[in-house]
């Protein structure tokens, strides 16, 4: 798994297979279409986004976050309506040789001409405290910020999605998983009352 | 390609007479090509080989336009037939060699909203699918990098429709009329969203029915699923009628794509047209045929029963596949040599208007308990008009056909086929509109 971290983050020009596969004429125009509400100046495109469907709690949204300028650009935040707060997470192995998820110090960094691949069991946007169910087949809206100061603004589609359950390495209640799959069980609180 | 070599003889033994020099080196060629070509030079190879596959030596083989999708060189796995048009693919396609029809079952108080999105999501998939793409949050997408001609089709039930837009239902958008012959289960039988997946590879149709059953989970349950089959990808020249497991040279008349006819008979004409532009219908007839009580019959009768000659298909007034049934000829002792009672003397209609397009696909399951065989034909009828096509047919045979002796229907849908949609659009917008 840490051979796959370096992989997904530091290694980006040998990106997997798996990532490429998902770079198609049509998710190009896709992207453009997600990106177009933000400044071409900023230049970072968000492609294949999704955001894994739950009822309460929190939820995980993944993509690949691509940087075709010439300089490195570090996302350090991000935002959703849905949510009341949203982090930027990396998963690590913990202490334990579990994989854990913790708050990625410093932000992404995405390097010049490369892309920054989003993924359950991977880098991740945490989306904490929602305000709302997020249900499959919805066009959720996300901003990521930037070391710049611009905003690269998108949505990602929900879907039911059964994996993204690794649990916290550095937050109270250390058991909470990404939101359960279990419709109709209203027992998850919100992370902020756990 | 030591692997190949003795295949290659097994299958195409040396023809006595045959002592052409350059033979062996041509056959390679094609065999190599059949294998790894789906591309222009591939097929070119192919159309050589016309003697070394069985099937229509007079069609030429021309293939079909979306077969040449793979590069040269490349597996035909790679081929891809496009999604987004005004017409849904998978009708006018040339039949790939596996096609799984899933029916779901949307769930209770389901809102109008949320069948804009599963059909959103869906969509989705299906794009990046029959382009070889994973879909989003694709767990095993390497599976969907061979689309082999992977399409996907989808047909909405009356459920689903009144839901919407009841207004925009057609009025044949029901069960069909009960015919005597019927013994339908509901496990093969009704349902509100057809998926029809099909490919060349039945690895690659398993992938995307889950990825679309995944998506499709917090909306709609799974009602039922036929899983059919054909000749394998290379095994027949493009073109060729399929056989049944009745063995029978099954839809000789059929209007195939490239045949006249077909655009009005699937796509409707101004006279009558389909229930919206560039949509049309699915009829789905799951006959269940009897080996068993089949094997009692000897060639004649098996030839007397169609009407046509179970060795090449020929009407037993003519002598080829394609020669025209003429009812009018009598046998030596005075009786129709094509018996009245003939399944194809039964189906073909006096109204030129009755007529359909078949795109079906056989099923071998597991025999029940004491029995030898659960074979049957999935029978998917495509026309304009289910009421003014398919039905009056559908009664002939059901007051008339010898073949109903070894045949029985057990399952039955009919479903309202959608136009096709352009990229950001989704497959049932209309509806919405």
């Amino acid at each position: 798994m840490n051979r796959k971290i370096r992989t997904t983050f530091i290694s980006l020009a040998a990106a997997t297979a798996l990532a490429l596969a998902g770079c198609g004429a049509y998710d190009e125009g896709r992207a453009a279409d997600q990106a177009s509400s933000s400044d071409a100046a900023t230049a970072l495109v968000a492609n294949e986004t999704w955001v894994k469907a739950v009822d309460s709690g929190m939820t995980g949204a993944f993509g690949t976050i691509k940087n075709p300028t010439s300089q490195d650009i570090t996302v350090t935040g991000a935002s959703s309506p849905v949510s009341k707060t949203a982090e930027l997470h990396e998963t690590v192995m913990g202490t334990d040789g579990s994989m854990k998820m913790q708050a990625k110090q410093g932000g992404f960094t995405v390097p010049a001409h490369g892309e920054l691949v989003l993924e359950p069991g991977a880098g991740h946007i945490m989306l904490m405290g929602l305000t709302k169910p997020v249900v499959a087949g919805e066009e959720i809206a996300l901003e990521l910020e930037m070391d710049n100061g611009r905003t690269l603004s998108f949505t990602a589609q929900a879907k039911d999605f059964s994996g993204a359950n690794e649990s916290y390495a550095d937050i109270d209640g250390a058991d909470m998983d990404h939101g359960s799959m279990d419709h109709g069980t209203e027992s998850d609180a919100p992370a902020e009352h756990k | 390609m030591t692997r190949e070599a003795p295949q290659e003889d097994h299958d195409n033994p040396p023809q006595p007479g045959t002592s052409d020099p350059a033979k062996p080196r041509r056959r390679g060629l094609a065999r190599r090509h059949l294998i790894l070509g789906g591309g222009a030079a591939g097929l070119g190879a192919l159309a050589g080989a016309a003697t070394l596959l069985p099937g229509r030596a007079s069609d030429g083989g021309a293939p079909p336009s979306d077969m040449a999708a793979g590069q040269a060189g490349e597996p035909h796995g790679t081929g891809t037939v496009p999604f987004f048009g005004a017409r849904q693919a998978g009708i006018d396609t040339d039949a790939q060699a596996h096609g799984n029809f899933v029916a779901l079952e949307l769930r209770p108080e389901l809102p109008r909203e949320r069948v804009g999105a599963l059909l959103r999501l869906l969509t989705d998939d299906a794009a990046r699918l029959t382009q070889g793409l994973g879909a989003l949050a694709d767990t095993e997408a390497e599976l969907a990098a061979s689309p082999a001609r992977l399409t996907v089709t989808f047909g909405f039930g009356p459920g689903l429709v009144d839901l919407v837009d009841p207004a925009q239902r057609p009025p044949w958008l029901m069960p069909l009329p009960a015919f005597g012959i019927d013994r339908l289960r509901p496990e093969f039988s009704g349902g509100d969203l057809l998926l029809q997946i099909c490919s060349d590879d039945p690895l690659t149709v398993a992938h995307a029915q889950r990825m679309l059953l995944k998506d499709a989970r917090s909306f709609a349950t799974v009602k039922w699923v036929q899983q059919g089959f054909r000749r394998a990808y290379g095994t027949e020249r493009p073109g060729t009628t399929m056989r049944n497991l009745f063995g029978q040279v099954d839809g000789t008349s059929n209007p195939v794509p490239s045949s006249e006819g077909h655009e009005e008979v699937v796509w409707g004409a101004g006279s009558h047209p389909a229930w919206v532009e560039n949509g049309t219908s699915l009829v789905i007839r799951r006959i269940e045929m009897n080996l068993d009580t089949w094997d009692e019959l000897d060639r004649s009768g098996r030839d007397a029963s169609v009407g046509r000659r179970m060795d090449n298909g020929a009407p037993l007034t003519g002598t080829d596949e394609f020669d025209e049934p003429d009812f009018q000829v009598l046998n030596t002792v005075g009786f129709p040599a094509i018996e009245d009672f003939s399944h194809m003397r039964r189906a073909r209609p006096e109204d030129p208007s009755q007529r359909i397009f078949r795109r079906a696909y056989n099923y071998d399951g597991a025999p029940a308990a004491g029995q030898i065989s659960g074979s049957g034909l999935i029978f998917a009828s495509y026309q304009s008009d289910v009421a003014r096509q398919f039905t009056p047919i559908q009664q002939r045979l059901d007051e008339l056909d010898m073949l109903n002796q070894w045949t029985v229907p057990i399952g039955s849908a009919v479903f309202a086929i959608p136009p096709g949609c352009e990229e950001g659009g989704f497959i049932g917008e209309h509806l919405f509109a």
